[in-house]
């Protein structure tokens, strides 16, 4: 009897152990089965809420009448047709304009005065029958953005959409329309020698401008068609001039700046309308509340012309920095966001720093001789876990932050939708490579506490200084070149050249486009993966 | 207690990397100051805000991650080897380690602290004499400017040894700085997003690092929100708090 041949038992390779997925998958079982990290990514999560609550602030405006006083929350702000929120107040000299037509007019002067810093109100005066000129004081001076010419607007209640023609304090003749559209015209200050003669013309829904310098030759501004134009306009002559608006000095953990009031006169005359205008009488009012100098805004007659003076500003609201400001989405997770940042750096870091220490990383490489594909896998598993915690964390945090800044009075500036969409996915995808940087800064230093500081001085810490202590164009710099330029990504409402602002990091205006300066992030922690990946080469483990 | 202090004081000098990350505090925290100081100027003139001792010192901010580096190394650094058991082996008494650790951190990192500060002083004077900035020059001869370098050495030592009590508290070094940096940084940054005055004011005051860095102001002393010695007192409570938490882990728990 011979005994029958057996194949000896060998375990065959099951195929594709090799591979890729099963690299993720060991890296993944890594990561969840720590129980102290699982707890992290928890944290890091709920860290935007936690910071969102922490935003107690209140505002309120005091109600004082002669009754009593009191205070109630802050107004919103108009909304323009566009969705944004808008500053709406001038002085308007008006007549209904039924169905197509034109209004051409001249303009000889544009002069304005400001109020002297200290003064925001110049209306107090206004007490007794025989008031002392309310403007008694100020200084004369046409702020950049005054401004005064013809308009036509849907209606007179605030955020309407419109056209207008108009010459300004510094920027020559423009056309502007539904507050965010500008377009230049000709150069120049308006002056009796060098007059400037406007022309718009209304056509079914669209509204052309057109400039002149001598009233025979025009030449087309632009033509522009705002929605919501309902067949009966208003149209007429407008003045409104923006606050004098001076930042002194940005010093350490806090900014100065005057706010004056300030106000505009335009002279028109030749003024002229085809068309349809029923009811013959120009109608003078303010649109908006206007903040100038009681008495004195207005709609006049003056000779064969008309002067029209006006305070305000026909324009996008720049929070912080205009009358009637509110608050930004990205006020309610901005720390948030940097606290959760902290944390996945902590976590990025230990991913690998952890395996240096146990000594676990030579049996890694021994089982996965590629090195670079390890570092691969574990970046993107720590990437695709801080991103799903960065979603889930901001998305709570914001409707929570923004409900409690509303419970608190402040105004929140409405975002469209697809804006309120990237600030989300945006601070979300810093988290994210946050953590990723972090890990590969842990491959180059191989200690965690050391990776971690890297991180955070790279990420927080220049944020915190150009907001802070930096001067506003060394700040700009700081957040142009360093990885912190990733908080762009977060920045809800965008600078405005038709607005004199200080659009500065310190009021959360940034140098660098949204996806631009989270672009920056992204070089760095590319550059920083791949000197990982050669020195995971080139170093003993 | 001598010889705990002896043991902690050669566990640090020998530790790879104690002097590489002690002359990182001086040449980041001069370095980071001076270049502050280079980028300032007065826009608008007669109305120049900046504090000349507070802006040269600005380094700090920076050169305060090394020193709670060293401070959580310090700690951590035993946990992170087993070296930890060793340590308490041969010295039953912890919170008596942990005294003596401190005093080493405190002593080297106030030395180290010293001289940064000094440093950005120095290089503030030479570097803001022509700035024109309002006041009387920078000089370490003046007592409030000689107040704000002192002051920030003290600053540094405070962070130091709140790390140090962190450390304590977490045992994992990497942890443990995240905790220290996002206590110091996000405070401000937490503040600038807050519109409301009275909170705005209220967060200042209880910051670790607004609070202790008023120590650094020479000028505008009456807006802030604190005295200069109030706020270091704010920080110093910070610190008495972690190192409390910690000597109390330590008693309480296993290594």
């Amino acid at each position: 009897m011979t005994a029958p041949v057996m194949t000896p038992y060998r375990p065959g390779t099951a195929t594709g152990h090799d591979s890729f997925a099963y690299l993720l998958r060991a890296e993944w079982t890594k990561l969840r089965t720590i129980r102290g990290w699982i707890i992290t990514i928890f944290i890091a999560a709920m860290l935007p809420t936690g910071f969102a609550l922490l935003n107690m602030g209140q505002c309120t405006v005091s109600t004082g009448t002669n009754a009593g006083t009191g205070t109630s929350a802050c107004p919103a702000p108009p909304t323009g047709p566009g969705g944004e929120a808008v500053t709406d107040q001038f002085s308007f000299g008006h007549r209904a304009l039924a169905g197509n037509g034109s209004i051409t007019v001249r303009v000889t002067s544009l002069t304005g005065l400001y109020s002297g810093s200290g003064s925001v109100s110049g209306a107090s005066a206004s007490g007794g029958g025989l008031a002392p000129n309310p403007t008694a004081g100020w200084t004369p001076g046409i702020q950049p953005w005054s401004k005064a010419g013809i308009i036509i607007t849907a209606s007179t209640k605030p955020g309407s959409p419109y056209a207008a023609m108009m010459v300004t304090g510094s920027h020559g003749v423009r056309m502007q329309w539904n507050y965010t559209g500008d377009t230049a015209g000709l150069a120049g200050n308006v002056t009796a020698a060098s007059p400037r003669w406007l022309r718009l013309v209304r056509h079914g829904g669209t509204i052309t401008g057109y400039d002149s310098a001598d009233g025979t030759s025009w030449t087309k501004v632009g033509t522009v068609t705002p929605t919501g134009l309902p067949a009966t306009a208003q149209a007429g002559l407008f003045a409104a001039s923006p606050v004098h608006n001076m930042v002194t000095s940005q010093s350490a953990f806090g900014g100065s700046g005057t706010f004056a009031t300030s106000q505009d006169t335009g002279t028109f005359d030749h003024l002229s309308l085809g068309g349809t205008w029923p009811g013959g009488v120009w109608t003078g009012g303010d649109v908006g509340d206007t903040s100038g100098p009681s008495g004195l805004d207005g709609f006049r007659r003056a000779g064969a012309g008309f002067t029209v003076s006006g305070s305000g500003d026909i324009a996008p609201v720049v929070p912080g920095l205009s009358v009637g400001g509110g608050m930004r989405i990205e006020d309610a997770i901005s720390a948030g966001s940097f606290a959760a940042v902290i944390a996945v750096a902590v976590l990025g870091a230990l991913f690998i720093t952890a395996e240096y220490r146990r000594g676990l990383i030579r049996l890694t490489l021994a089982a996965s001789p590629r090195r670079g594909r390890v570092l691969a896998a574990k970046a993107i598993v720590i990437g695709a876990v801080t991103l799903a915690a960065g979603i889930a964390g901001i998305a709570i945090a914001l409707p929570i932050g923004l409900a409690k800044l509303r419970s608190g009075g402040n105004p929140i500036l409405p975002v469209t939708a697809l804006t309120e969409l990237r600030v989300i996915a945006g601070a979300a995808a810093l988290i994210a490579v946050a953590s990723i940087l972090a890990l590969a800064v842990g491959a180059v230093l191989r200690r965690g506490a050391l990776a971690v500081t890297a991180v955070i001085a790279g990420i927080v810490l220049p944020y915190l200084l150009a907001i802070t202590v930096l001067p506003a164009g060394v700040g700009d710099w700081v957040l142009r070149i360093t990885p912190a330029a990733a908080i762009a990504v977060e920045q809800s409402v965008p600078a405005y050249p038709q607005v004199t602002a200080a659009y500065t990091p310190m009021y959360g205006y940034y140098p660098l486009a949204p996806w631009a300066g989270f672009a920056v992030l992204c070089a760095w922690t590319v550059a920083a993966l791949v000197l990982a990946a050669f020195l995971l080469h080139r170093r003993d483990a | 207690m001598s010889r705990t202090l002896h043991a902690e004081w050669a566990k640090l000098r020998t530790a790879g990397g104690t002097g590489w990350l002690l002359l990182a505090v001086v040449v980041l925290t001069a370095a980071v100051g001076a270049a502050a100081a280079g980028s300032a100027t007065c826009h608008a003139a007669g109305a120049c805000g900046q504090d000349p001792a507070r802006l040269s010192l600005t380094g700090v901010d920076l050169g305060q991650a090394v020193a709670a580096i060293i401070a959580v190394l310090a700690i951590g650094g035993e946990y992170s080897t087993g070296m930890i058991r060793l340590t308490f082996t041969a010295m039953p008494r912890r919170v008596g380690v942990l005294a003596a650790k401190a005093a080493v951190v405190t002593g080297l990192v106030l030395a180290s602290g010293t001289v940064a500060s000094a440093g950005s002083v120095l290089a503030g004077q030479l570097i803001l004499r022509g700035h024109g900035l309002a006041g009387p020059p920078l000089s370490l001869g003046n007592g409030a400017d000689l107040r704000a370098a002192l002051g920030s050495a003290l600053y540094l030592a405070l962070i130091a040894l709140l790390a140090l009590g962190v450390a304590t508290l977490v045992r994992d070094s990497a942890a443990a700085i995240g905790i220290v940096l996002g206590l110091l940084y996000l405070f401000p940054i937490l503040a600038a997003t807050v519109a409301d005055p009275a909170w705005h004011r209220h967060l200042q005051q209880i910051a670790p690092m607004t609070a202790g860095l008023d120590i650094q102001a020479t000028a505008n002393i009456r807006a802030l929100p604190l005295t200069p010695w109030q706020g270091l007192g704010v920080l110093a409570a910070w610190t008495a708090g972690a190192l409390l938490a910690g000597g109390l882990a330590l008693r309480l728990r296993d290594v």
